[in-house]
Order: C-alpha cells, then sequence, then structure tokens
C-alpha cells in the first residue's frame, strides 16, 4: 500500500503524490518511512530526502523544516528545497566559495546570520547534488 | 491627453502581470501555510502541559505593537489611505501606548506624519518577496514581545478578496493563539523528535515567520490588484476625455469650415453681383 508524501514550502508545493517510501534526514539522525509507520513529528536537519515511486528513486536538497508522519501520510515542511535535477552544482559552488569569502573578509555591514544561512544552503545543495551524480552515462536514476 | 492615456494604459498592462504573478505567489504558500497551522494545532495540544513557551505567553497588555504592511509606491487607488485610517482607529480605539513598525514607504509616511512611536520601518521588498525578507521583521517582533517592550504584536495588511476587492484587516499575531484543533483523534500518540517542546519551540518563530511572509502576500497582491483597477479607471476617464474633446475638436473645426465657405460664398456672390 503506497502512502501520499507532501513536500511543501513557504513558495509552493514541491512534491504531492503516492510513494513507497521515504527517507528524510531527522534531527536525531536519518529517518526511513514505510507505510505504516507510527505517527511521528520530527524536526528535519538540512541534508538529502529521498522517496521512491513506481518510478525510481527522486533526490531532494532540503534545507531544515519539519516533518509529520500520520497514518499514510507523510507531510514535509522544508524551509526550503529542491530537486536535485533543479540544482546547478557549479553555481551552488560557486556561491559556497564566495560565500565564505565574504565571510571570511567580514564587511562592516555584513548580515552574519544571512551570510552563513546562505553557506549553509549552497553547501547543502553541493553534497546532495554531487552524492547523487553519476558519470555521465545513461539518464539520471537508470 | 493621448499620450496620458497611453501611458496609463501601460501602467495597467504592467500591474495586471505582476497582479497575476503576486496572486499565483499568494496562493502557492497557502498549502504551506495551512499545514503549518495544522502541526501546530497538533504540537500546542501536546506541549501545554508544563511552562508555556514565551511566544505563547499571556501577558496584562501594558504596551501594544503594530506591524502595518503598506505599498512602497503610490498610484494604486485609496488602498494605503484606507489601512492607514483602519490602523489609526484600531490605535485609537487601545487604551495602551501603541508603538508602530511599518513596512513600505506609504505606511511610514503616515506614520511620521501624525506623529506615533515609530520603532522601526523597513521597504524596498520589491514585487517579489521572499522568506528571507521578513526574517529581520519577525525576528524584531519576537524580541520585542520575549523581552517584554510589547505584551501583544499585531498586523495590519490589506487582505487579498479578489481582484475587485481588498480589505483592511489587524490581526494579533503575539502571543500565539495556537490554532484549535478539528479532529481531535489521532494526535495524541505522535512520537516527537526531539521531543515535543523542542518541535514547539521550533515551529513556534516558523509560524510567525510565515504569518508576516503571508500578509506581505496578501498585501502585494492586494496592492497589484488595486494599481491595475486604478490604471483602468485611468485609462477609461481619459478615453472618455479624448472622445469629448475630439468631438468639441470636430465641431470647431466644422464651424471654422463653415465660416470660411460662408466666406467664400459671399465674396463669389460680391464678384458677381
Amino acid at each position: 500500500m503506497p502512502m501520499r508524501l507532501e513536500i511543501l514550502t513557504a513558495e509552493g508545493v514541491l512534491f504531492d503524490g503516492d510513494v513507497d517510501s521515504v527517507v528524510a534526514p531527522g534531527s536525531e539522525g536519518e529517518l526511513g518511512i514505510l507505510p505504516h509507520h507510527a505517527a511521528l513529528m520530527t524536526m528535519l536537519q538540512p541534508g538529502e530526502l529521498r522517496y521512491r515511486t513506481a518510478g525510481g528513486e527522486s533526490y531532494l536538497a532540503v534545507h531544515g523544516g519539519f516533518m509529520e508522519v500520520t497514518g499514510g501520510h507523510v507531510v514535509v515542511l522544508a524551509d526550503a528545497a529542491e530537486h536535485v535535477e533543479a540544482i546547478d552544482v557549479d553555481r551552488a559552488e560557486e556561491a559556497v566559495r564566495l560565500a565564505q569569502e565574504r565571510i571570511a573578509a567580514r564587511p562592516a555591514d555584513m548580515d552574519i546570520e544571512r551570510a552563513l544561512r546562505s553557506l549553509r544552503r549552497a553547501q547543502v545543495r553541493v553534497r546532495v547534488t554531487r552524492r547523487r551524480q553519476r558519470p555521465a552515462t545513461g539518464p539520471p536514476g537508470a | 491627453m493621448r499620450s496620458t492615456a497611453r501611458v496609463t494604459r501601460a501602467m495597467q498592462m504592467v500591474a495586471a502581470s505582476k497582479m497575476r504573478r503576486a496572486q499565483e505567489q499568494a496562493l502557492g504558500a497557502r498549502p504551506y501555510a495551512e499545514k503549518l497551522r495544522e502541526v501546530l494545532a497538533h504540537v500546542a495540544g501536546e506541549a501545554t502541559t508544563d511552562s508555556p513557551h514565551p511566544l505563547l505567553e499571556v501577558r496584562p497588555v501594558r504596551h501594544t505593537l503594530v506591524l502595518e504592511v503598506t505599498p512602497d509606491r503610490g498610484l494604486c487607488g485609496g488602498l494605503p489611505s484606507n489601512l492607514n485610517r483602519a490602523v489609526a482607529r484600531f490605535m485609537l480605539a487601545r487604551e495602551t501606548p501603541t508603538a508602530v513598525i511599518t513596512i513600505g514607504r506609504k505606511g511610514r509616511d503616515f506614520m511620521a506624519r501624525t506623529g506615533v512611536d515609530l520603532k522601526a520601518s523597513f521597504d524596498g521588498f520589491g514585487d517579489r518577496p521572499t522568506l528571507a525578507d521578513v526574517l529581520p521583521v519577525s525576528r524584531m517582533l519576537e524580541r520585542a514581545y520575549t523581552e517584554g517592550e510589547a505584551d501583544e504584536v499585531h498586523i495590519a495588511f490589506t487582505l487579498f478578496r479578489n481582484t475587485m476587492e481588498q480589505t483592511p484587516v489587524v490581526r494579533r499575531l503575539l502571543p500565539v493563539e495556537p490554532p484549535a484543533l478539528q479532529e481531535a483523534a489521532g494526535s495524541s500518540d505522535h512520537l516527537y523528535e526531539p521531543n515535543a517542546a523542542g518541535v514547539l519551540a521550533a515551529l513556534l518563530p516558523r509560524y510567525l515567520e510565515m504569518q508576516v511572509y503571508d500578509a506581505l502576500l496578501e498585501a502585494n497582491a492586494s496592492e497589484q490588484s488595486s494599481r491595475m483597477v486604478a490604471m483602468r479607471k485611468a485609462t477609461e476617464a481619459a478615453d472618455d476625455m479624448i472622445e469629448s474633446l475630439t468631438l468639441d475638436m470636430n465641431k470647431a473645426r466644422q464651424n471654422a469650415i463653415t465660416a470660411e465657405l460662408l466666406d467664400i460664398v459671399g465674396g463669389v456672390a460680391a464678384l458677381e453681383g
């Protein structure tokens, strides 16, 4: 029996459909959810979230948030998230470099919290994407 | 006159496309906002047993804080003044000293003119505000509340109903009133990681941010709609005016031609006579 997964961010709905399993970066470590999982409410840390459907496995970078599991329904409320396919790794790496330089330089008007946040996000993007990148042969997920 | 009509028509078209985007953005945020509300209802029901979270704590009200969300720019009909009036009314009805934080220049200018206690003002969020934009605002509200600077925080913005109708509203943000749980079933046996209080402590600031963000999106959709309608009215007025001016002009020309014809006919008659 599949369960329903919803991945929501403040910007919109990223995914809403039936899945066979979900693996999420819970606050206490990686968390696998199968149908009939006990009701659960957990915080998410930045990292990789993956889910399996009949069509294969999909990967997302999530940047913190919450996940609620009730009956056959999983809701992910992500602070921000994107599918791996939507991530431009080169840009993310560039962003990591820029953010590190900026933080190292520490200009007087810097919003340090904001800078650290964008650094963390770029790092998660790079990490999640690099991990899932196959050698450039065959379609993704093949 | 024609060029005025052209300008307002162009502005109407720009506003119409921004309006569509703003409306989409406001609608896009709704599923997340609703789910967050639902989850908060679950968790709050769970974690109320021990001492309440600071953002839930209800205190006797000695100081009030209002966050007003207004447009940066004008030419959007009566929207800013309607909202400013609603906020002024709200403040007059309070018996407690009331301070204001504004988003948008229209609110700031109004509050500065009336000489109320303007704590801070933000502007330049543009037509596509992001959640990150509102973080400094919601942090400031949170701090004002937890440090006792304000005992209640309200938010005032223009609620988007549809393209023709936008309503100014004032709502309480803090203390957070956890939304009532609709279906009590299945909520008591949740596992919490790390624990219910921890989840609640992380959830509440997010909820506050989302409410501010949501208000910003609503306000933006309202502003663009109101501007589109205002510009359409201006274009129509200009068109009407062009029509009546054209009529006047044609009449005047007709008169001139008739007078000229009479002259010529008169002259011919004189020559023949």
